[in-house]
């Protein structure tokens, strides 16, 4: 049943990215009004985590939770509020020039939906040579050349260059997405849910491929998603977030095994069976994820929490470690 | 026992071009559902399934024709009514929740105009009563202070909030069986799993039948009694759940069910080859068996026959194998 368990990763070799305190907060205005600011939206509010080289991060939460925010300031489409993200050591705050465009270059991203995330006015092969073209001075036909390489990489054929993204089905589309993501020798892709469009047949397909590119080319991922059974079977490691905070982390088998945080434990009870005989408990969560823009005090999940107790309102739990590599922020730890 | 909806060979096609071109969607479906029980209809984008429940609730659009086949709805041919008869059929007796809370209540009206409507029309329940009876109808789908809440617009309401209140329009009219297409497809997990608990709630308390129109094998699992799988318009095949899951025999089935991702477990997913055909060019033959893992030279060219396949419990799972 388990394949690979390594109940925890001791690595040595520094890790890829790291994220310290990164908070991300926007504010808010009455219309018409931009001046006249009423609050702040902490979308995203002090998280750390890491991603090793080879390694994939997996990103669970629900809607509002902070997960594409996150994404979104990896990626550098927003400036943090406060925080650091350290990229091989180094602050992505302070890169400029060269620099921030190796940074641009090793780091990708693959979107949700391959019907919108594609340019339907160009060809395949414009679409995954753009990012040459902008990073590489190589000639035409050597960009062709590495074109046609990255598509044999997810499974297409290289003729394929030459038509244009209406021609594909959504699981071929988000193979020439992902061929896009490889074609600059990229270190660190971010999946921002990249099979929830898909159909269930080609989900599986998308899964093994990704799985099989990062076993060949030691790329890291940062996979994003609200579906637990998915994130876990892609994932080593799993960082659950709950409006703009990660309240638990751990590796993903022991996560399934012994989820401690009470949100974790309750996505675990609403997550689907995979047999009808399957035992269930019973759902002990209520009521719907609060407005970021209010949050609670103390631990944001407690006005829904099963286990609440009357610190809980008051006091916001710390992130501490309960095991080696699986670190959980509750009272109750 | 009569069962309450029986669909026999049901042949819905969208004819386009001036009859040019002839797409079935729907091709020979047959199914029983008796009261009570829940149908879990599961397919790909473009397999029919849509079509299947549009074609019950009468609300084809205009390309698309019932060529063939029959409805039987408690005693009458869905297929035959007319509109006006139809009209009086739907949201009565058969109530439909589509996919997108969003787009299936309308942001003009309050959610009492709109949960009233069924209750008014079909069950001539007036004034004060009328009243009553849309607070029950919100209370019974846990809307919280349902008194303020009809007062409101859908715009006031979250997601989750939203997909409850199209089903107390749904329940409004007493329906006997509810058409449920994909419900909880943009919802959060945990938003719905508390969603489905609810819907097997009110079934039980009502004893509405239910098909549930998904592509989400754990939908099923969780909620349905009966289980019809669909591929390129026809049931490939169909049994009680249980038997399906345990001894799938179809080979789209038992690559569905491994294509699965199961929770604390890494092992390779099974991935079914190529992608669903295209409904105006089918494969000759079986249609899958360009993806068909065993497939054999006789699948390229004869359309294999239903079978009745003995299952363990010693109930009846049909099956078209190619065997």
């Amino acid at each position: 049943m388990k394949s690979g368990s390594n109940p925890q990763r001791v690595s040595m070799s520094p890790p890829l990215l790291e994220v310290e305190g990164l908070t991300k907060h926007f504010p808010v205005t009455i219309a018409l009004f931009p001046r006249r600011q009423i609050g702040w939206v902490k979308a995203v509010d002090g998280i750390d985590f890491a991603v090793d080289p080879g390694e994939t991060l997996g990103v669970i939460g629900e809607s509002g939770c902070g997960k594409t925010t996150t994404s979104k300031l990896i990626l550098l489409q927003e400036g943090p509020t406060s925080g650091a993200i350290r990229f091989d050591g180094e602050d992505i705050a302070g890169l400029a020039g060269p620099e921030l465009m190796r940074y641009r270059r090793e780091v990708q991203v693959v979107f949700q939906d391959p019907y919108s995330s594609l340019s339907p006015r160009m060809r395949v092969g414009e679409i995954i040579a753009e990012p040459l073209q902008i990073h590489t001075d190589l000639s035409r036909a050597a960009q062709q050349e590495r074109v046609a390489e990255v598509l044999d990489l997810v499974g297409l054929r290289p003729e394929v260059a030459a038509l244009f993204p209406h021609e594909f089905s959504g699981g071929q589309r988000q193979r020439i997405a992902i061929a896009r993501a490889l074609v600059t020798n990229t270190r660190l892709i971010v999946l921002d849910e990249p099979v929830s469009a898909l159909d269930v047949s080609i989900r599986a397909q998308i899964m093994n491929q990704l799985e099989e590119l990062q076993a060949r080319l030691g790329v890291s991922y940062i996979f994003i998603g609200h579906d637990l059974a998915t994130v876990a079977h892609i994932s080593h490691r799993i960082a659950v977030m709950y409006l703009g905070q990660i309240v638990e982390m751990a590796d993903s088998l022991e996560l399934c095994e012994k989820p401690l945080h009470p949100y974790t434990q309750a996505l675990f009870t609403a997550a689907l069976p995979a047999h009808p005989d399957d035992k269930r408990e019973k759902l002990t969560i209520s009521g719907e994820v609060p407005s970021a823009l209010s949050p609670p005090s103390g631990c944001r999940f407690h006005p829904r929490c099963p286990k609440a107790m009357s610190r809980c309102a008051v006091d916001a739990p710390e992130r501490k470690e309960v095991a080696p590599g699986h670190s959980v922020a509750c009272h109750l730890y | 026992m009569q069962p309450l909806l029986e669909v026999t060979n049901l042949e819905t096609h969208y004819v386009s071009f001036g009859g040019a071109r002839v797409i079935k969607a729907v091709d020979h479906v047959s199914f029983t559902l008796n009261e009570g029980e829940t149908l879990g209809i599961v397919g790909e984008s473009g397999c029919g399934k849509t079509t299947t429940c549009l074609s019950i609730v009468g609300l084809l659009p205009p390309a698309a024709r019932i060529v063939g086949g029959r409805i039987e709805f408690a005693g009458k041919d869905l297929a035959q009514l007319s509109q006006s008869e139809m009209r009086r059929v739907r949201g009565a007796q058969i109530a439909m929740i589509l996919q997108d809370p969003m787009v299936s209540l309308n942001p003009l009206f309050s959610i009492y105009t709109q949960v009233a409507e069924p209750a008014y029309y079909h069950r001539s329940i007036r004034g004060r009563s009328l009243r009553q009876r849309v607070r029950q109808l919100l209370d019974a789908v846990r809307i919280p202070s349902p008194a303020q809440r009809m007062r409101e617009y859908p715009h006031q309401m979250s997601g989750g909030m939203r997909q409850r209140i199209v089903g107390a329009i749904a329940l409004a009219g007493g329906p006997r069986l509810i058409v449920a297409d994909e419900p909880t497809t943009n919802l959060d997990v945990t938003i719905q799993a508390q969603y489905l608990d609810l819907l097997k709630e009110l079934q039980q308390e009502t004893g509405v039948a239910v098909i549930f129109v998904t592509h989400n094998l754990g939908i099923v699992a969780r909620m349905c009694d009966k289980l019809a799988v669909m591929y390129a318009g026809k049931i490939v095949e169909a049994g009680a759940v249980r038997d399906l899951f345990n001894s799938p025999q179809h080979p789209y089935t038992k690559g569905l069910l491994g294509s699965m991702p199961k929770l604390g477990s890494k092992e390779k997913l099974f991935a079914i080859p190529g992608q669903p055909p295209d409904l105006a060019s089918l494969p000759s033959g079986c249609a899958f068996h360009p993806r068909c893992t065993e497939a054999m030279p006789r699948c390229s060219i004869e359309e294999p026959g239903e079978i009745r396949v003995q299952s363990a419990k010693g109930l009846d799972v049909a099956a078209a194998v190619g065997s």
